[in-house]
């Protein structure tokens, strides 16, 4: 913004501040004659409607000005007239760095102490578990419910089946890194309705082994066995579901799995590095890993 | 009679009684959305009935049409009442009327299909925009063609806050709403980023300060000198706090946007504005409590005049809270939060609503040419539903609104927090509760009100009332 804007702010600024005093002191002036006064409060309207002239009220007046006195020095000292910056240097930019330092000089230590103990440890740990559940709460608890137990698209974490793996190096990779599970819209190889239909079938019924005599098997084989594997047992390196045992991330339904195989899914964890830190993160994938255990 | 001498009464008659309809309305969605609150299956998975889509109903039903037609027909019975003139341009204000009416519909129609700005209490799209702009000038122009008629010189103070509504809200309307059309359901605002933000608030605050407070405060100040038989307490009173309140208000604004990308000097002006409003806000609250201060002993018989003390104390109490929610450490705390809710209902009920529903209950038989409502017992029975709907409506929110902001901001000894956001959801549930039942009692008041008006007026063919001549 110019400089003009500046002038523009503090002058009109100023001026508003000086009007009030100025319409506090003509209307209090001591000049109000008693032929004055009498002359106003003569006004009636629809037959009986009249104002007296009473003086302001003394109280009302100081508080009147004590606001502006106030402000005055509100804006002496905070930003508030865009050409001047305030002689205290206040910006809330400058409030929040200086919190979050504070809080960094305060807690970091804490997390420190648990940064260099393995998962398997801090899992024992009931002040590192504590920790775990207050960021579950408030980072993970949205997506996968505040028990664990997920939502259709996201992961159940208290079942010790896993997407991308399990060990506590893979659960931390995940809330660090995020992770991106993507099942391409097979619709158009599938075929038709029919051969859509038996797919579903087919997957349905994976986990009590493969049906090779269903008409689906060898586009299975040659469409799916790539990330799912041949027996449908997945792969956590692709983050590809297990389809041969009853766990389903988005619903075991002939629709939703007709959904899944025409449009495809994508399946989104958030990077957490920046939001928690590697110490946080740490603790949480311990917490995450108990959870299962 | 000739049309010349007597007043124009119909357009009033017209407005006071849709005030009492849409005012019904209004608060029956408020209802429902203080329930869908509660229990979130009430909007049956039907996408007009959910939250999102009745919120913005219930608000623009309240304040712009109970509101905004109490406000034209008490601008328009004033101003010819203290002008000792009919009304100017007849079937100009007969346009008003129909046009208001139109806009409510539209409103009614839009709000629920989805069609929004997404602009908070400035959601209607373009077309419905323009007119409202159209009928909004037309309102102007019948308002002060009747002051240019006027057969006595001094303009009576009410006529000066009425006067300032109509022409800054045709001012916060039109800016606010510049928008490019795409379609006739669709627009995008001129405005970018945090200039949008801060044109909305903006117009936000100062529908806030002339909507609701400079067209209320010329009800005030007709119906409680006439109501309470008493001269208003200070002329000279009513000049600061007029002109300080009118200047003062516009600035006001930022303070929606404390701790936003809106710059530093801007949030801070805000704040500041906001507190020097505080004493031109109390300079009516003095003036008209004070104006019933020899009138006390009514209080015991006259249920009106309760009202406009009850009225005039929420009034004093919101512009108090106000200024308070806009100093930075107490509104980064109460931001948010149902504490917003709390202010803006102690002011919306208790406030904007018993004013209206008082000056109502003195304006309703003198345009039926009737001396008194049918049942002054009903009103007093509507006034203690009013006033205990307020009170339970607004406590619970307040300290929902409190525990919320420190629950949000607790954290334990490591530096991780307290509470889940869920478990602040969950808090609430008790004090959502005792909201809902507030917002019952004070709706079932309404319904008595409807009844009194339907039996006050139900077989009167109303009689034209002759223009009284200046004293």
């Amino acid at each position: 913004m110019s400089e003009a804007w500046g002038w523009y702010v503090l002058i009109l600024t100023i001026l508003s501040m000086l009007a009030c005093f100025w319409l506090i002191a003509y209307s209090n002036r001591q000049r109000n004659s008693p032929e004055e006064i009498a002359e106003s409060e003569s006004h009636v309207w629809d037959e009986d409607v009249r104002e007296l002239n009473n003086p302001l009220p003394m109280w009302w007046l100081w508080l009147f000005i004590g606001t502006l006195i106030w402000a005055a020095g509100y804006l002496i000292y905070y930003p508030g007239l865009l050409a001047f910056d305030g002689v205290g240097g206040w910006s809330q930019e400058k409030q929040y760095e200086e919190e979050m330092a504070a809080a960094e000089a305060r807690f970091a230590p804490i997390f420190e102490r648990y940064a260099s103990m393995p998962v398997e440890e801090l899992v024992a740990d009931e002040q590192a578990m504590g920790i775990g559940r207050s960021l579950f709460g408030n980072y993970c608890a949205q997506c996968h419910g505040s028990t664990a137990q997920g939502a259709p698209g996201f992961p159940n974490l208290t079942d010790d089946e896993w997407l991308w793996g399990g060990e506590p190096a893979q659960i931390e990779q995940s809330i660090l890194q995020g992770r991106s599970g993507i099942m391409p819209a097979l619709g158009p190889s599938l075929g038709g309705d029919e051969q859509v239909a038996a797919m579903v079938d087919y997957v349905q019924s994976l986990q009590d082994g493969q049906d090779t005599a269903s008409p689906a098997h060898s586009k299975y084989m040659m469409l799916c066995i790539a990330c799912h594997g041949p027996e449908g047992k997945g792969n956590p390196v692709l983050g590809a579901p297990n389809l041969a045992n009853d766990q389903w991330l988005y619903g075991s339904s002939d629709d939703v799995i007709t959904r899944t195989l025409m449009q495809g899914r994508n399946g989104v964890m958030p990077a957490h590095k920046d939001l928690l830190g590697t110490d946080r993160a740490h603790i949480l994938a311990a917490y995450v890993y108990s959870l299962s255990q | 009679m000739q049309a010349e001498s007597s007043y124009n009464d119909k357009v009033v008659r017209q407005f006071a009684i849709m005030t009492v309809v849409w005012g019904v309305v209004g608060m029956l969605v408020g209802l429902v959305i203080a329930a869908q609150l509660i229990w979130p299956g009430l909007s049956f998975d039907v996408p007009w009935l959910t939250y999102s889509r009745l919120r913005p109903l219930h608000t623009n039903a309240v304040i712009f049409a109970f509101g905004g037609c109490a406000l034209f027909a008490t601008a328009y019975y004033v101003v010819q009442r203290t002008c000792h003139t009919r009304l100017a341009f007849g079937r100009l204000a007969a346009f008003t009327f129909w046009g208001w009416q139109l806009v409510i519909l539209l409103a009614a129609i839009t709000l629920p299909l989805g069609i929004t700005q997404s602009k908070e209490y400035a959601e209607l799209e373009w077309p419905i925009d323009l007119l409202i702009a159209v009928v909004w000038v037309a309102y102007g122009v019948v308002f002060f063609g009747t002051i240019a008629k006027r057969r006595i010189k001094h303009i009576y103070v009410a006529n000066w806050f009425y006067g300032a509504f109509i022409i800054t809200v045709a001012v916060l309307h039109i800016f606010n709403n510049l928008a490019i059309p795409v379609s006739l359901t669709k627009s995008y605002p001129i405005y970018t980023g945090v200039v949008d933000a801060m044109m909305q608030w903006w117009y936000g605050h100062n529908a806030v300060g002339f909507f609701l407070t400079a067209g209320f405060l010329g009800m005030m100040y007709y119906f409680v000198p006439k109501q309470a038989g008493r001269p208003i307490y200070s002329y000279r009173l009513s000049v600061v706090h007029f002109w300080a309140l009118i200047a003062i208000y516009m600035w006001a604004g930022p303070h929606h946007l404390h701790y936003t990308s809106l710059p530093n000097w801007a949030q801070s002006l805000g704040m500041v504005f906001s507190l020097i409003l505080l004493a031109p806000s109390w300079g009516g609250m003095i003036n008209g409590i004070m104006t019933l201060s020899g009138a006390w002993h009514k209080l015991r018989t006259d249920p009106i005049i309760k009202f406009m003390i009850v009225a005039l104390s929420f009034y004093g109490m919101s512009t108090f809270e106000g200024p308070m929610m806009s100093i930075k450490t107490v509104n980064a705390l109460s931001h948010y939060t149902d504490w917003t809710i709390g202010h803006v209902h102690s002011g919306a009920l208790g406030w904007v609503a018993m004013m209206t529903i008082g000056s109502l209950y003195c304006l309703i038989p003198r345009l039926y040419n009737k001396t008194a409502m049918y049942s002054t017992k009903l009103i007093d029975v509507h006034f203690w539903t009013s006033t205990i709907g307020v009170v339970l409506y607004a406590v619970p929110m307040w300290i929902s609104g409190i525990n919320q902001g420190l629950m949000w901001r607790a954290f334990n000894t490591d530096g991780t927090l307290t509470y889940a956001f869920i478990e602040t959801v969950k808090f609430t549930y008790p004090y959502l509760g005792i909201r809902l039942l507030g917002g019952f009692v004070f709706f079932s008041g309404m319904l008595v009100m409807v009844y009194n008006v339907w039996r006050t007026i139900r077989d009167v063919e109303p009689e034209p009332v002759a223009v009284v001549q200046p004293a």
